[in-house]
């Protein structure tokens, strides 16, 4: 494909390819849980493309697991992803000029690492040539690793027992993304109080209390910011190297 | 959960999804998201990333316990130190699972 030949797509490719082996435990986790949750390797793997979003894929199949409301499970997958509108708004002026044929297939690989890797090049040097193709040298081999790490942990998820409590590792990357999403005070609160509230409400039928929890946690940051407004107000980042 | 069922939440999301993501790249950056989004946003990840850990390693069998005969959240809060002193992901998941299979074996 003389794209991917382009200078701009392998700038783009060689920016991206250190956060790649990243993505191999998450991606993997993400099919084990797919297949955790009851789903088939079909069904899996099509959460991958069709979703293509780490968390909330990671979500989504932890909330399929126990008995969780349809509603609830898209609901609080979506709320997880409304940070890409931040990215599609702060990103969107980079792509004018360009038809839809374009910006469909771009606006579907929109990741944290793809948005934050090209917003950091169009910043450093706004007149540079081909931006689009600089997004897709990072976006495409984001979506490769993904998928392929997803299609791996499915295979792997089948065949693992029980016994090896490998449905652990679930929580422990959710982990992995709270830690530092933890910034300073506001941030504290909203994880303190989610964490608390989801305790005390565990017990609330179709997991409607994982919204609770949320929306709790939301408040008590707003809150704690209000009264303390912090000097600087950092980009919203999800992920420490990567998902999604 | 039915498999009709499942593919229709994966849909529902994956469509919902791409509408996010697309939405101010169609309108070519002729608008941005409400100030008072950008705000809430921030504590997201906080707030749903808590509410996901805790009682994963807190509730057993529907119930709380936080002795230190909980082997989940003994390995968990282990693994949440070396997440906040490393942001090593890999060593994270390891040092967890293998701290879980230690108490599991001998506990």
């Amino acid at each position: 494909m003389a794209l991917t030949a382009h200078p701009a797509f392998s700038a783009g490719a060689k920016a991206v390819a250190p956060l790649l082996p990243g993505m191999i435990p998450f991606g993997m986790i993400a099919g084990i849980a797919a297949i955790d949750a009851g789903l088939s390797p079909s069904a899996a793997l099509a959460m991958s493309v069709v979703i293509f979003a780490g968390s909330a894929q990671l979500v989504a199949a932890q909330l399929m697991s126990v008995d969780t409301l349809s509603l609830v499970v898209i609901l609080t997958a979506l709320v997880i992803n409304l940070r890409f509108t931040m990215y599609s708004a702060s990103i969107a002026p980079h792509f004018q000029g360009l038809n839809w044929r374009w910006r469909w297939p771009m606006a579907y690989l929109l990741t944290d690492q793809a948005y934050a890797l090209s917003i950091t090049r169009y910043t450093l040097d706004p007149q540079a040539p081909a931006k689009h193709l600089y997004y897709l040298g990072t976006a495409l081999p984001m979506w490769l690793t993904w998928v392929g790490a997803c299609a791996a942990g499915i295979f792997l998820g089948a065949g693992v027992p029980a016994s090896w409590s490998l449905d652990f590792t679930i929580p422990l990357s959710f982990l992995v993304l709270l830690i530092p999403s933890i910034i300073d005070r506001a941030t504290l609160a909203a994880a303190v109080t989610g964490g608390i509230v989801a305790v005390a409400a565990a017990g609330l039928p179709y997991n409607l209390g994982l919204f609770l929890a949320a929306a709790s946690g939301i408040g008590a940051g707003l809150l704690v910011e209000a009264l303390q407004p912090p000097k600087t107000v950092p980009m919203l980042t999800n992920s420490p190297t990567g998902e999604d | 959960m039915s498999s009709s069922t499942a593919w229709l939440i994966i849909l529902a999301i994956g469509i919902g999804t791409f509408a996010l993501r697309l939405s101010f790249i169609q309108l070519l950056g002729r608008a941005s998201p409400p100030a008072y989004l950008q705000r809430a946003l921030r504590f997201v990840p906080a707030a749903v990333m808590a509410a996901l850990v805790l009682p994963a390693l807190v509730n057993v069998n529907g119930a709380i316990d936080l002795s230190l005969g909980n082997e989940r959240l003994l390995a968990g809060a282990l693994a949440a130190f070396v997440a906040w002193r490393t942001r090593q992901v890999l060593l994270t998941l390891a040092v967890g699972m293998a701290a879980l299979w230690l108490l599991q074996a001998y506990g």
